[in-house]
Parts: structure tokens; C-alpha cells; sequence
């Protein structure tokens, strides 16, 4: 029990320090880019009610879920098909060397250029970012997939969906799971990014509507819903992840105490 | 790995030469498909387009200047987050109550994606190397501190007591047992930190503007509907990346030349 608490106490300790600090030092600023931490908290409610979440929030978690899960059907679906092949791999392995080395967020432009401004274009763009460390990932994951399990899938005729399903997307997806988490990061930067080069609604939006507006207080809690957006994503993330890779988890832990 | 190598018996099977052959398929189809008109050519200017002004860019000063300058803001930026992340990490992972306190805080800072930093930035700095570099600086340390740290997790119990029966100090523990097993993973933090650090650069350049960089000229190149040396530009930017990817991976091996992982990838 005291154990429990020493550890939150212990969690919460230096957040709790740097929030205070942060209060006392920003608490007479007179900088008007650096207001004090007790005003952007007060303007943090009417600037994200429930109404502005409706309007700014939501439209850019949706744009951010359907790419992210479009990413991830293009990237694990084409990252077993090349993975399972040795030829293909070897055929697309340079390009795709060179198509990932691309910084994504460079291809917005062109994004914008070819599809125009609108909701498709946005969710292009998440997609074009995501797609490549799940892709890359998949791929390593399939390849590395157990020799001796191939051969026993193979003598048993296991074949087709049966096979990918239980022997092929399950071998590689702790590997998958690593693209994955990598590629939801970037999806939310290329989401920012998106809605940053022309948009009329959506969190990057409206935050750079603040900045532009010269709306200092209101800019920094929007950076905040930003940031909590991201934290949250990742928690969401990981707690997802322990139920897909339980079995995993669980097979290295026996693993290393078996031996 | 063997059995894949044991299977091999074709002759032009060979890896390197298939990889060729995709590149030039890949090159060819983007020449054939705008010109057969399956592709809009204003948009999807054909390959030989694209190289040509590839070429005509190499021939600019300003190009050079901005590849320069693209460069410089990555490195200062790496070696920022590479040196305050080793440092850090070290002093942390070392002292189990430091490691303790600042657990939640890095699990709450690190998701924070960087380009949500990016309206503070330009607030706060009115040079805008500052603000891209700020934006580098935290997306890429972050990436060498969570591998330091586990890599200062990773050192051996059994090490660290003879290290203590021999009674070495702080110091000469940090040096002879931290360092040496922390290496191995502040080089995949550094090699990371070096890819991230790179897009921020560019997308800094490219939001930002400002600087000259490769992302500003990416910016100007479209505001002029310029779109061969647009995507002329994108693969200088990928090749950038690609150099860099390849460096890092160099240094890594230098570096760890020492190491059991990389002494049993040399051939004998």
C-alpha cells in the first residue's frame, strides 16, 4: 500500500514541481508571446468547449483515423505480399529505401497540387506519412517469420487466408506492432502538417488561426490539446498493443526464466 | 538467412541486379504513363522532365546554398539532442530515484508531437533557424535519451558488483561498465534521431520559411507551379536522407567495431 503511494507520490512529484514553477515564474510575465501560465488556463475553457471540440477536434481525429487505418490495411496487406516473395522484395527493396528516406511532409505540396484542398487530400497525406514504417516493418516481420513453423504450415497444407492469418500476420506482428506505433506518431505530425498548409477546420488549424491572430494565450492551450492529443493517442496505443501481443509478452517472459 | 542463400540458383537473381531492374522499371513507368496520357502530365511530369531539371537545379548557386544550409540546421540540431540526450540519460538511468521521478514526466513529454510545438516556436524566437531547430532539438532527443536510458538499464548485474568489489568510482564505473554497454544503444538512438531530425529540418524550412533550405525552395517551387523542379527537389530531399541513413549506419559500424554484434558480421 505505502509502496502504491510511494510510487504515484513519486510520478507525480516532478510534474507537480515544474507545473509550480512554471506558474510562479510566468506569474507577473508582462512578454506578450510568454503569458502566464495562470491565464492560458483561464482561457482554456471557453476556448475548447464542446462546441469548438465538435467543430476543430473532431473533424481532425476522424481525417486522422480513417488514414491512420488506411495506412495500416496498405502497409501490413503490401508488406505481406512482399515480404512473403524473395524476388518482389528484392525488385522494390531500392525504391523503397529511397521512397522512405523521403521526409513525408515534403510531399504535402505536391499532395495539395495534384488532389487539391480538400478532406481527401487530408487524408492522403496521413496516409502517404504512415504508410512507411508500417510497410518497411511488415515486411522485416514477414521475412524473419520461422523457417521450421513455414515447413510444419507447409506440411499440414495450411495455405491461403488460414495460413496468413494464423501463422503469417501472427510471426510478424510484434514487428508490425513497432511500425505501427511509429507510423500513428507520424500520422498525427502529418495531420498538424496538413491542416497547417491550407484548411478550414481541424486542431493545426485553428492553432495557427491563433498565432496568426495574435491570440497568444489562446495558441498555448491550443498547444496543449495538441500535446494531450498526442499523450493520449499513445496510451490508447499501448494498451491496445498489450492485448495484441499478450501471447508474445508472455512467451518471452517464459522464455527468460526458463532458462 | 542460409536456407533463402541455399535456394538461390538462377543465374540474374541476384538482389542487386533485380533492385536495379525495379529502379528502372520504376523510372520507366513514370516516363510512359504521363506521356500515354494515363497520368496528367502537368502534375506527373515525366521522368526525363524531372531529371532534366534536376540537373538545371545542380547547375544554381542557390541550390547549393540551400543544400548547405539544410545541412547545417540538421547538424547543429543532432548534435544538440545527441549530446544533452547522453548526458542526460546517463545521469538519469544512473540514480534509481532520478529514474523513478522522471518516468512519467519523459512518457508524458515525448508523444507530444513536435510540429504542435511549431506556432510557440515561431512566437517565441524571431530568427527562424530558431524555431526550426527548436522543433529538431525536441523530436530527435528524445529518440537518444529513451535508448540511453535502456541501454543504462541493460548494463549487467553481475559486472556492475565486480565493479563495486573493486571498488571503481562514479566516474571510472560511467566509463569502463555504463559506457561501454550504453553505446550500442545510444548509436541506434543516434541513427533515429538523425532521420527524424533530418524531416523536421526540412519541414521546418518548408512551414516555416525563411531559412535558406531545401524545404523553403520545395515552398517556392510550388507557390511558382514549378512542378518538375518540385519533385526534382523531393528526391534531392530523399537523397539527403538516404546519404544520411547510410552515414549513421557507417558510423554505427565504426563505432561498434568492437562490439560482439558487429565483430560476428565481418567475414573471416
Amino acid at each position: 500500500m505505502t509502496r502504491t503511494l510511494g510510487r504515484i507520490g513519486l510520478a507525480l512529484a516532478l510534474p507537480v514541481i515544474l507545473l509550480v514553477t512554471w506558474w510562479f515564474a510566468s506569474a507577473d510575465s508582462t512578454s506578450f508571446y510568454q503569458p502566464p501560465l495562470e491565464t492560458i488556463i483561464k482561457v482554456f475553457p471557453h476556448t475548447w468547449t464542446a462546441a469548438t471540440f465538435k467543430s476543430d477536434v473532431l473533424p481532425s481525429l476522424i481525417r486522422l483515423f480513417i488514414g491512420y487505418g488506411l495506412a495500416l490495411l496498405l502497409g501490413i496487406g503490401l508488406g505481406v505480399l512482399i515480404g512473403a516473395n524473395r524476388r518482389l522484395r528484392a525488385l522494390l527493396e531500392p525504391i523503397l529505401e529511397f521512397l522512405r528516406a523521403i521526409p513525408p511532409p515534403v510531399l504535402v505540396p505536391v499532395l495539395i497540387l495534384i488532389a487539391g484542398l480538400g478532406d481527401p487530400t487530408k487524408v492522403l497525406v496521413i496516409v502517404v506519412g504512415g504508410v512507411w514504417p508500417i510497410l518497411l516493418n511488415t515486411v522485416e516481420g514477414v521475412r524473419g517469420v520461422d523457417e521450421v513453423l513455414a515447413d510444419t504450415c507447409r506440411s499440414y497444407q495450411i495455405r491461403g487466408w488460414l495460413r496468413i492469418r494464423t501463422f503469417i500476420l501472427r510471426a510478424a506482428s510484434p514487428q508490425i506492432v513497432v511500425g505501427a506505433r511509429q507510423a500513428l506518431s507520424i500520422c498525427i505530425i502529418m495531420m498538424v502538417i496538413g491542416e497547417l498548409l491550407g484548411a478550414t477546420d481541424g486542431l493545426g488549424y485553428t492553432v495557427v488561426e491563433f498565432q496568426r491572430g495574435f491570440q497568444i494565450p489562446e495558441m498555448w492551450s491550443g498547444v496543449f490539446v495538441l500535446g494531450l492529443l498526442g499523450v493520449l493517442l499513445s496510451l490508447a496505443f499501448t494498451l491496445v498493443e498489450r492485448r495484441v501481443l499478450n501471447w508474445y509478452h508472455g512467451a518471452r517472459a517464459a522464455e527468460r526464466s526458463g532458462h | 538467412m542460409t536456407t533463402s542463400q541455399g535456394t538461390r540458383r538462377r543465374v540474374g537473381d541476384s538482389p542487386a541486379l533485380l533492385g536495379l531492374i525495379g529502379l528502372v522499371c520504376f523510372g520507366g513507368l513514370l516516363e510512359v504513363l504521363p506521356r500515354a496520357g494515363v497520368l496528367p502530365a502537368e502534375y506527373f511530369p515525366p521522368t526525363s522532365t524531372i531529371v532534366r531539371a534536376l540537373i538545371d537545379e545542380l547547375d544554381r548557386g542557390g541550390f547549393w546554398r540551400a543544400v548547405a544550409g539544410t545541412v547545417t540546421t540538421w547538424l547543429i540540431g543532432l548534435a544538440i539532442a545527441v549530446v544533452a540526450g547522453i548526458v542526460l540519460g546517463i545521469v538519469i538511468g544512473s540514480i534509481p530515484a532520478l529514474r523513478l521521478a522522471t518516468a512519467s514526466t519523459v512518457e508524458f513529454l515525448r508523444p507530444i508531437p513536435s510540429v504542435a510545438l511549431l506556432p510557440l516556436a515561431i512566437v517565441l524566437f524571431s530568427a527562424p533557424v530558431r524555431s526550426i531547430l527548436l522543433l529538431v532539438v525536441y523530436a530527435s532527443f528524445w529518440q537518444v535519451l529513451i535508448q540511453v536510458l535502456h541501454g543504462v538499464a541493460d548494463v549487467d548485474p553481475v559486472a556492475r558488483e565486480t565493479a563495486a568489489s573493486y571498488r571503481l568510482g562514479r566516474w571510472r564505473q560511467a566509463r569502463y561498465l555504463v559506457w561501454p554497454t550504453t553505446l550500442p544503444y545510444a548509436m541506434t538512438g543516434i541513427r533515429l534521431a538523425a532521420a527524424v531530425a533530418l524531416v523536421l529540418t526540412i519541414t521546418g524550412e518548408l512551414l516555416i520559411g525563411g531559412t535558406k533550405g531545401i524545404g523553403e525552395e520545395i515552398a517556392v517551387a510550388q507557390s511558382s507551379i514549378a512542378v518538375p523542379s518540385m519533385y526534382a527537389l523531393i528526391i534531392v530531399a530523399g537523397l539527403i536522407g538516404l546519404i544520411a541513413n547510410l552515414a549513421t549506419r557507417r558510423a554505427e559500424r565504426l563505432v561498434l567495431a568492437w562490439h560482439p554484434s558487429v565483430r560476428r558480421e565481418l567475414p573471416l
